[in-house]
Parts: C-alpha cells; structure tokens; sequence
C-alpha cells in the first residue's frame, strides 16, 4: 500500500483510471484558476494610493466591461472541455459491465460490511465481512444493500463512492488491474463508529481466488483440544445470538459472519491486525475500542477469553 | 371622506423643527418595555448582528474542540457521541443561526437606511422575525447544552435520524428547532421582498439599486420558496419519530432519498442565500474604496438573479453517489458547472473595478477585495465536485469540507467582517481602530489559509468527512496538526475582531455622516442615524447620490435636504415596484410587545411539542392565539383615514 492508501490521486483499476485524468485536469484548471485571480488581484491592490477615501476624488474610468467579455470567454474554454469530459467518463463508468466476471452483494450494516458471495447451488454460498476478495482483471459487479442507515461504498483506488440505501439495490463495479490489498471506507455519516467503518479488498489471480473461495466454503473443523471444546462450547452460548459460524447451529446473521475469522488480515472492520490479543480484547471489552458499536462488553473471565480466542483461532 | 393615504404630502426642508417632530413620533421609549417592544428596524439589526456574533463565537468554539480532538491521531478528547453532536452543532449554529442571521441583520440596519425609507414595510412582523431567532437559537441551544443536541449533521440524513437507529430527544430537538427557525426566516423574507418593492425613496427606480439590496432581495425570495421544503422535511420526521408515519422509512413504503431531495432542494438554494446578500456588500463596498462606480453594474445585478435561479437546479450534486440514473446525473452536472459563469462576471467586474479605481487600503478593502480570492479558492473546488465522475471521489471527504470553508467563510464571514468595518461608522458613530484592524485581517486570513488550504489535500488523500478519529500512517496526521495551527490563529484573529469592535465602540474617533465619501443614501444622514433615519424623504435621481456632483454623469440631482416631511404620524412613503414613484402614505405601528408575547408563546408550544405533553400544548397555543389577538387588535392610529373624516370623531 502507498504512503495514502485511501488517495485517489492515483489508481489500480480501470473504473478509477478512468476518472483520474479528469481529476487531475479540473485539479489543475482550478490552481492555475486561482493563481491567476491571487496575481490580479494583488497587482491591482499594488495600486493603492494613499490618504482617505473620502478626499479621494470619484472618477468613471472606462467602463471595464472588457474585463468581464474577456474573463468569461476565457471561463468558457476548460468549462467547455470539462462539460464535454465529464459527460463521456460518467458514461464509460456509471454503466454496470455487461458480463462481470464476479457478482458480490455488499450489505452495509452499522458498523460493518456483510460480503455475500453467490453460487448457482445454495452450498456455493458463502459470506464474510470486511474483506472483498476479487480475481484481478476481472470487472466485478457489486450490488448494494441497506441493512440499517445509509451508507456508502468507496474503494478509492478501484472504484469512486456509491451509497448503500436501505429499501433500494445500488450498483457499482471495480476491477484491479494488479493483485494487492486495496482499502474501502465507508463516507456516509451513519452514527458513532462511521470513522471505523473500513473494508479491504484483496485481488489476487484467479486461481488463488478459487483456493480462497473453495476454503471459504469448509465448514468449521471441529474442535481438538479440550481449550477449543470449552471455547466452541461458549461460542454456540453467548456469541451464537448474534454470529454465525459455516456448519455448526451458531446461524445468526445479526453480526458478522465469524465461519473463517482467523483468515482474515484485520478484525473490527479494518481497525486492527488479527492477532489473539487483538481478538480478545475485542471481544471482552469493544466498547472501549469501539465506543458505540452494537457489540456489548462481555465481561468473560480470563480462562473463557482464552478458551474463546483459541477456538476462533481454529476458524481458518 | 378625505383619506389620509392618498393627501398629497407636504414638502419642506429639513429642519430642527422638523427634526424634533419626527424624533419625538419615532423615539423608542426608554425601559424594558421600550426594550422588548421597540420595531425600529435599526436597533432589530443591531440586535440580530450581535446576536449572530456571539452565535459565531459559540460555533467557532464548537470548531476549535473538534479540531483539538483531529490535531493527532486516534485522539479522545471527545467521546464519538459527543464529537457527533460537537460537529453537527458546529454545522447547524454556522449555517442556520449564524450566516443568515448575520445578513439579515445587517439588512434589517441597512435597507431602509439605504432605500431612504424610515422602517421596513412590517416593523411589527421585523420585531417577531428576531425574536422568534432568539428563542430558537436558545432552543436549540438548550437541547446541546443539556447533552441532547443534533447528532446526526446539519443534513441530517435519514434513516439514522429516525427512532430506531436515534433513539434520544436530540433529533426532535433539532426538527422542531429548525420548523421554528423556518419560521423567522420565512416573515423576515417575506418582509424584505415587499420591502424592497414598495418603500424605496422616490426615484430610486430598479436600476439604481445598490447591489446589497439585488443580494439580499433575491436570496429572501428563494427563501420564501425553499424554507416551505426544508419545514416539511423536518416535520414529516418529526411525525415519523413520534406518531410512526413512514415517510422515510422503507418498511411502510416510504423514501430515504425522499429527506436528501427535500433537504437539497432547500439547502442548495440556501447556500446561495447566504452568500449572495454578503456578495452584494463587497459589491457595494469595493467600489467606494476604489474611487469610482462598481464595473459592470448590470451585469452584477443579473449575475446575481440568475446564480439564483441556476441554483434552483442543481440540489442533486449533493446526491451524485446515490444511484440515480446516468442521465439525471449529467443535467445537474451541467447545470452545476454553468453556475460558473455569473460567478465569472461578478468575479471579473470586482477585479476590473478595483483595476480601474484608485484603491485606498483601508481594512474593510483587505476584506472584500482578500475576498475575490477566497470566493475563487472556493468556487473552483466546487466546480471540481461538480463533475460527476470526479465527485465519485471527492464527495464525503476533506476536500468538501475545505470547500464549504472556504465558501462560508471566504464569501460570507471575510464580507460581513469588511462590511462591520465599512458600516460601523455609520451604526455606532465612531471609526474602527484601523490598525487593529490589519492586525485582525491578516490573522484572520493567514489562520484561515492554514487551516483550510491543507484540508483540500486531506481530502485527496482520502480522508473521509465526519469521523471522529483516525488511523495514523494514513498520511493525514501531519495537515490535521497544521489545519490545528491554522484553527487557532483564525480565532485569534476572530477574537482581535470582537476586542476592536469593543473597544472601538467605547473610544472610537468620531465618524461624521460620510467618512469614507460613500455614493448611497445611508451615509447622507448622521451616524447614527435618527430614529426616523431622514428628515425629509429622499428624491433620488441617479445610482449615486452622493457622488453626481463629482461623476457629473447627468443635470439631475438628487434632492437629500428637501422633499417630503411626512410628520404627521410614524409616516412612510409607499412608492410602485418598478419606477419607485410615490403612491401613497402609510401609518407605521407604534413600539408594541405583542412580537415578543408570541415568540414566548410560540417557545411554550414548542417546548410542549418537544415533551409531547399534551396540556403544555394546548397551554402554548392559547398563548399564541392570545398573543395574536393583542397583535392585531384594531388600532385608531393605523386607520388609513384623516382622524377628522372619522365618523364618530365629525359627530362629536
């Protein structure tokens, strides 16, 4: 990732490449705009005589009407361009691809991202949260979904914003033109954790992303030590009300889907790197981490955090 | 029957005589209820101006907290609630009660001063009009200060505005607190349009309007039809979050993007209102400081109309990432990008008249020609948000928030500083401290650049809008301690402002009528200005009263000293929209408290609404019902008949 990894002022795939020149021409129309008008208006107050107004005589020297023909004409020609421009990239972009190469539904929920993947069977089916994995070079189209409040879906290396409306399907699509990790943030002010609320998403080349969409698909192993049996135990007690996990009867949808959480680069919606520490401290006490989220403190004793944590390791 | 509003009025010079006539029939009685009841529009402007400065102090506090708690990252000097309502607070107090307020303010001081009438057409509804600013500024003030203020920006979108996702009394705050502000909006709109239509002095027909009046007159009419919107919305919210209608909620058929199209159709349009009154100032003012009329008066006054009417149409920019369709999309792109043309010719007209002039470096000249550039700095960035494509990418960050900086206080806060300079002479009688004042400019710009530039950069490094925090190493942490840095010294500046207001007003040189040899028809009566504002009623016969002797454009002259004495009674003069030729004479109300009353009722309902208990309601309506009666209750002296055609006074 670059020094900025949510600048736009350059990109990785063809949606966000597409725009980019003509962000970079207004940019730039818009500086040379300004210093123009910082020069003129500074040369003119050089101008300035000394005393008071009011013994200052008034006087109708020209009647400058060719400042204005001249400054307006001179406007026309980058607005012109940019009218023309813009017209012809928001109709190379705001079209959805005919034939993506992947269809992702995104649902934005208060303070996550639920990241459904579609197969043409039922078992083909799979979901995580926040983290997008793509085949790179590929056009992905992805559907948006409102769960809750709006929000908005923004890749800015890839893609610009789109916003996820409750009770309305928004479509946007992204390509990578290389395999990396690109981070996403949700812009649209949604509540307490709106400043927390990132995703990622990772391209990679098309077979590893069959790997990666095969391993997602294995249900949870079981558990193997007595530490992960008291841990999937406790999981299917109190986390199971609000999370699911692939092949166990821990099936709500409430929060996100926990089926493979130890493959995941980060946790709390991009916030923090997935280590076990990390995870349990999220897990015992989120509201100091994220004041706000929807996620209650846990007030687990220190062998049930243990147990819990090396359970959800198990989840790869 | 004779009727007084038709008598053909007397015509005299001015004189003492006169002069103690006039003061005796205008004066506001002294005390309290002189203080409560008083509808002159001088002391109202007065009024709303300090108002509206202690409500930018208030904001600006807002502005430093949350800057304190974005100077590093992952700081919590706020919890994210409290940032969440420390920055919709922020945005609600800067653009409802502060940027209006202020120019309504200055236009409440300066119109009739500036017409050459004696008061606005509804003195009485111009009392209320401020007062029902006041109660809502303390509304909603209330709410923030006890912990419940808005949370969810001054936008305020929906659903997360709604009961279930914000479940507090924070947002019943905010919709009732803006239906009540909506309220002072609407009849101070109303009151200018009819104002500027029927009062002027005779002679000053359309075309010899000063640019503050074309400002200030076409932003009152957009706001007559967009506050309509902007109520609504928030009552529909208001029901949906206490009786269970709706209309933004999915689950019984209702629209999100319902509240956005609602909220926009006002709030875009409104942007221009608080500009455009300010635009006017600088148009105004430039000129007088530069020796010589404004370039291109025409076009000005057309490009300000027109900014209007464009603005009508181009609230979907704000919606550009909502999925509507490609090509709705493009016609407000193109609509939004057109705008740049008036705002071309006003650009190049202020530029060429400072060009052509002979400009005196007074502080009020730093602002408002320091202005042209801001106003630029501004303009561009909003021409870039206004390309579709582009916008994809800048909306909801940095970028948008130096942008709209830069626009408020580039274009509303630099003018309405500039023209405290200018018109303060005038106001209070006294000169402003001029080298404070380059101390106060060049703080205030210097902080303002430094704050605001860097912002633009955050923003094309992607950092989002309204977060309360952020992640180190995301190349932001460095602007945000400058953008800090640049807060401060801007406040400084602000405060170096209100110290030399103060101090100004104490100790001041004296001003004189005319200390800045101004054209227009305020600065032909003394400063301040009587509470009957003129003598005799101005004739006027050029753009430029007070400058036909040294333009020598024509043989007419304005007649300032001699005209109509109109003393028998608070007379004014109605003239026709167009020509501004007398039509006839009307009686102006005398001090009354009923205003105030209603306000206070109207608090008592709103505060009732707000509880849902249902008796409080019932209590504050009677109030007003009551309030209203007091208020117009018939009165014998504003009967437009001669008292000595009155049916029971010949029969006595």
């Amino acid at each position: 990732m670059s020094a900025a990894p949510l600048g736009y002022l350059s990109s990785d795939g063809e949606r966000a490449a597409a725009i980019l020149p003509l962000t970079w021409f207004t940019l730039c129309v818009s500086i040379g705009v300004c210093l123009i008008i910082a020069v003129l208006v500074w040369i003119a107050a050089r101008r300035a005589v000394p005393g008071q107004p009011g013994e200052i005589p008034v006087e109708r020297r020209g009647s400058g009407m060719r400042w204005i023909t001249i400054g307006v004409i001179l406007t026309s020609i980058p607005l012109a361009i940019t009218l023309v421009w813009t017209i012809s990239a928001l109709a190379n972009t705001v079209g959805p691809p005919r034939r993506p190469g992947l269809v992702l539904d995104v649902t934005g929920h208060q303070w996550w991202w639920q990241v459904d993947y579609n197969g043409p069977l039922p078992s083909g089916r799979f979901a995580t949260a926040n983290e997008i994995h793509i085949p790179v070079g590929e056009k992905v189209l992805v559907r948006l979904h409102g769960a809750d409040v709006i929000h908005s879906f923004w890749v800015p290396k890839l893609t610009g914003k789109t916003d996820t409306i409750p009770g309305q399907t928004n479509l946007s699509w992204l390509e990578a033109d290389r395999p990396g990790i690109y981070r996403g943030q949700c812009t649209e002010y949604c509540g307490a954790q709106h400043a927390r609320m990132g995703f990622e998403v990772i391209a990679e080349p098309r077979g590893q992303f069959e790997r990666w969409r095969e391993a997602q698909l294995q249900t949870a192993p079981p558990p193997v030590t007595a530490a992960q049996a008291r841990g999937a135990q406790l999981f299917q007690f109190r986390c199971s009300v609000c999370h699911a996990v692939r092949g166990t009867t821990a099936a709500s949808h409430y929060g996100p889907d926990l089926s493979h959480i130890a493959s995941r680069r980060m946790i709390a919606a991009e916030m923090l790197p997935n280590n076990p520490g990390a995870l349990s401290g999220c897990i015992e006490n989120p509201q100091a981490i994220k004041p706000g989220a929807l996620m209650p403190n846990q007030h687990l004793s220190g062998q049930q955090l243990t147990d819990l944590t090396v359970y959800l390791e198990t989840l790869q | 029957m004779r009727e007084a509003a038709f008598r053909t009025p007397e015509i005299g010079d001015d004189t003492a005589v006169l002069r103690a006539r006039l003061h005796a029939l205008w004066e506001t009685e002294p005390g309290l209820k002189g203080w409560l009841g008083t509808v002159d529009h001088k002391q109202i402007g007065i009024r709303y101006i300090i108002t509206a400065f202690i409500v930018l102090a208030l904001g600006g506090i807002e502005a430093l907290v949350i800057r304190l708690q974005l100077a590093g990252p992952n700081l919590h000097l706020l919890t994210p609630e409290q940032y969440d309502q420390f920055f919709s607070m922020h945005g609600a107090t800067m653009i409802f009660l502060y940027a209006s307020p202020i120019l309504s303010g200055f236009s409440n001081y300066l119109w009739p001063l500036i017409l050459g009438g004696r008061d606005m057409a509804f003195p009485r509804l111009n009392a209320f009009s401020y007062w029902v600013y006041l109660g809502a500024a303390i509304f909603l003030y209330s709410g923030f200060l006890t912990g419940a203020g808005p949370n969810d920006g001054w936008f305020n979108y929906v659903p997360y505005a709604e009961k279930d996702f914000n479940p507090g009394i924070n947002e019943d705050f905010y919709s009732l607190g803006l239906i009540f502000l909506g309220i002072s909006t609407a009849v101070g709109a109303a009151n200018f349009i009819v104002t500027a239509f029927k009062t002027r002095a005779p002679g000053m027909a359309i075309n010899r309007l000063p640019i503050l009046i074309w400002g200030t007159l076409t932003a009152s009419v957009a706001n007559l039809v967009v506050i309509p919107a902007v109520s609504l919305a928030f009552f529909l919210l208001w029901m949906d979050r206490q009786f269970g209608t709706d209309f933004f909620q999915t689950r019984g058929g209702g629209q999100p993007l319902l509240w956005q199209h609602l909220f926009w159709l006002f709030g875009h349009p409104w942007v221009y209102a608080i500009v455009l009154p300010a635009m006017g100032m600088v148009s105004d003012g430039l000129p007088v400081f530069c020796r010589r009329p404004l370039v291109g008066y025409a076009m000005v006054a057309l490009a300000t109309v027109s900014v209007m009417i464009l603005g009508f149409g181009v609230w979907v920019h704000h919606m550009f990432a909502t999925g509507l369709p490609g090509l709705s999309l493009s016609f407000f792109s193109g609509a939004s990008l057109i705008i740049t043309y008036p705002s071309a010719v006003t650009v190049f007209a202020w530029i060429a008249t400072i060009w052509l002039g002979k400009p005196v470096m007074k502080t009020a000249f730093l602002f408002f020609a320091s202005m042209i550039l801001l106003f630029v700095i501004g303009g561009v960035s909003g021409f870039m948000t206004a390309s579709v494509p582009v916008d994809w990418q800048l909306t909801d960050t940095y970028f948008v928030v130096a942008h709209i900086h830069y626009v408020l206080i580039g274009i509303n806060v630099f003018p309405v500083i500039g023209a405290t300079y200018f018109w303060f002479p005038k106001m209070t009688g006294r000169m402003m401290d001029e080298r404070l004042g380059r101390w106060n400019f060049w703080t205030m710009f210097i902080g303002l650049n430094v704050a605001f530039l860097p912002m633009h950069l955050a923003g094309l490094l992607g950092m989002p809008r309204r977060v309360y925090t952020y992640p180190a190493h995301m190349g932001w942490s460095a602007l945000n301690l400058i953008e800090t840095i640049g807060a401060f010294i801007f406040a400084v500046g602000t405060l170096l402002f209100f110290v030399n207001v103060w101090k100004s007003w104490r100790s001041g040189a004296p001003a004189g009528d005319n200390p800045w040899g101004a054209p227009s028809l305020e600065w032909s009566t003394t400063s301040p200005p009587p509470p009957y504002n003129f003598a005799v009623i101005p004739t006027v016969a050029s753009r430029h009263p007070l400058w036909e002797d040294q333009l020598q454009e024509g043989e007419a002259r304005s007649s300032l000293r001699r005209g109509m004495t109109l003393d028998q009674g608070k007379e004014s003069l109605l003239t026709s929209p167009i020509d501004a030729a007398p039509e006839r004479i009307v009686k102006g109300p005398d001090d009354t408290i009923a205003p105030f009353l209603l306000t206070v009722a109207m608090m008592v309902l709103f505060y009732g609404m707000l509880l849902k208990t249902w008796w409080v309601i019932g209590a504050g309506a009677i109030l007003c019902l009551t309030a209203l009666l007091l208020w117009l209750w018939p009165r014998r002296e504003l009967l437009e008949r001669a008292p000595d055609d009155h049916p029971e006074s010949a029969h006595v």
